[in-house]
């Protein structure tokens, strides 16, 4: 698939904008985020309004006629692309109203926090489900894709919580031990993934060509020129840089904040967290890109490829 | 009704003459037009409905050429439609037919990812998303003879490789081919029940061994001792 990089950025930024309000929801309601004042929270808030916001302008660049981006929020019953439009939308007078609750000291603060959190959590669901519910993409067609999502948007999202605090002298190292069990969890399922992914499986130039019996080859894909279908799914890549460029994803995104997070538990100024969630980010960026440049649509067969 | 067509494996050449008839009468029908990008330079591009592709299936000296043109196949379980955040790709009830409502469109590429024929282009120029309409604007016109009330893709093929038709009625010339040829689906194991059906090529008649009588294979022994 070809990498959009206006994709790329948005469900990177998004992410880690739901990540952190899913954190400091969560927070409001485990006791965690007490050892803010409620202007600090208030401030973790639009931080993370303001980097959904930035994820979601950049998803509508993709577009090739935005000026009928607002019918999507008609066909929510079926689908999922609808349905994250529908929860984004519905989360900005929820989020708002529990700034307010936070400034006015409503008790009703809960409730928010709880609707929040949850209203977060389903969008980047909805998100993640875009891709996993495509049948033409054996790659991202796994409950793997959902749950790689979230772990991603919690991880971005906790350590960003955490970068901030150590800015408003209520670090907690309590909090950011959860966080490295969290970005370790992560990691593993990512591993997974990987190996899952590179067993051979699913639809082959037989089965969509219909000549189940024997070899088949392509002779003319029928156009001289590149057509919208190669530029969308034929993008290709070499073996040798994809690895190399797994090995830099996994090192930037998961070893070197991991090795941060170590030395912030032993005793290193918390700021260091803010080196930690940029290359976390930066990585997250670089891992999007390979799960677009890595997946594989079914079409690439009737363009002569044996197998997806 | 379920319409569709069905495509003859055996007896397509491979012309493009569909494709382009395609082209000429989509691009001034109801979704027209379907715009080009450079049209007279050495790499043209645009959208373009009814793709014909060239295999060879089985392996030399036993190999055979199979063209392949593909087009919408209108599935019965039509992911295109389902993942339309917009609700502008729509499947007729009254007939099968999967269309997508140029207005609505706002050029996602979400129904495009989901299919897996590659039926769905996006048009450069408008932003929104073309697609066989099995020629809609066609087949229900009733200022045309009847006979001529069939897609463009359908009349103009020199062999008559393609056939429109009715998959619902048992009694069509669709069902028989299909039913009588072992009309087969293109990648049925995605569950999307595509209605166009591919028919197999038919295997060649076996060749009667040629009988040598006495005399010609005395000739040919000598043939060949004196060549030698």
């Amino acid at each position: 698939m070809h990498p959009a990089f206006s994709v790329l950025i948005f469900t990177v930024t998004s992410g880690a904008g739901y990540g952190l309000l899913a954190w400091l929801g969560a927070g409001q309601l485990l006791g965690y985020s007490q050892s803010y004042t409620s202007d600090q929270q208030i401030i973790l808030g639009v931080i993370a309004m303001v980097l959904v916001s930035i994820g979601l302008l950049s998803s509508t660049m993709h577009l090739a006629n935005p000026k009928n981006a607002w019918r999507s929020f008609s066909r929510f019953r079926t689908s999922w692309l609808s349905r994250e439009a529908v929860f984004a939308i519905l989360l900005y007078p929820v989020a708002a109203l529990y700034a307010a609750a936070l400034f006015w000291q409503w008790s009703c603060i809960n409730w928010l926090a709880g609707l929040s959190m949850v209203l977060a959590l389903i969008t980047l669901f909805s998100t993640s489900m875009i891709y996993a519910s495509l049948k033409t993409i054996r790659q991202w067609n796994t409950p793997m894709v959902p749950a790689l999502f979230m772990a991603y948007a919690l991880s971005s999202g906790g350590l960003l919580f955490l970068t901030v605090s150590g800015f408003f002298d209520a670090f907690s190292p309590q909090l950011l031990k959860t966080v490295t069990g969290l970005v370790l969890i992560t990691l593993a399922l990512k591993m997974v993934y990987f190996f899952w992914q590179g067993k051979p499986q699913g639809a082959t130039i037989q089965t969509a060509t219909g000549f189940s019996q024997a070899s088949v080859r392509l002779l003319d894909a029928g156009h001289s020129a590149p057509t919208f279908l190669n530029r969308e799914f034929g993008y290709q890549i070499a073996a040798d840089k994809l690895l190399r460029l797994r090995i830099v994803m996994t090192l930037v995104t998961f070893i070197a904040p991991l090795v941060m997070f170590y030395c912030v538990l032993q005793g290193t100024a918390a700021e260091l967290l803010l080196v930690a969630w940029v290359m976390m980010m930066t990585g997250l960026l670089l891992e999007r890109w390979l799960f677009f440049a890595e997946a594989r649509h079914v079409v690439r067969l009737y363009h002569g490829e044996q197998r997806t | 009704m379920k319409l569709g067509l069905v495509i003859d494996l055996d007896t397509c050449v491979g012309c493009h003459a569909c494709g382009t008839a395609c082209k000429q009468w989509n691009t001034s029908g109801t979704i027209g037009p379907l715009s080009d990008e450079r049209p007279y330079e050495k790499d043209p591009s645009g959208s373009w409905l009814n793709r014909i592709r060239t295999y060879e299936v089985g392996d030399s000296p036993h190999s055979k050429t199979v063209n392949m043109p593909m087009s919408c196949m209108h599935c019965e379980d039509a992911a295109c439609v389902t993942v339309c955040p917009t609700g502008a790709s729509y499947k007729r009830e009254e007939d099968g037919i999967v269309l997508i409502d140029q207005d609505k469109c706002m050029g996602c590429n979400l129904c495009s990812w989901a299919c897996p024929y590659g039926a769905r282009e996006l048009d450069p120029n408008s932003g929104t998303m073309k697609k066989c309409t099995l020629c809609v604007d066609r087949i229900y016109d009733e200022q045309l003879p009847e006979a001529e009330r069939q897609p463009a893709c359908v009349l103009t093929c020199p062999t008559s490789s393609r056939v429109f038709g009715d998959f619902d009625d048992p009694d069509s010339q669709v069902s028989k081919l299909s039913r009588q040829r072992a009309g087969q689906q293109l990648m049925p194991e995605l569950g999307y029940n595509p209605v166009n059906t591919y028919l197999p090529p038919r295997n060649p008649k076996q060749q009667d061994q040629i009988k040598v009588s006495a005399v010609q294979g005395i000739k040919q022994l000598v043939n060949r001792i004196i060549n030698r």
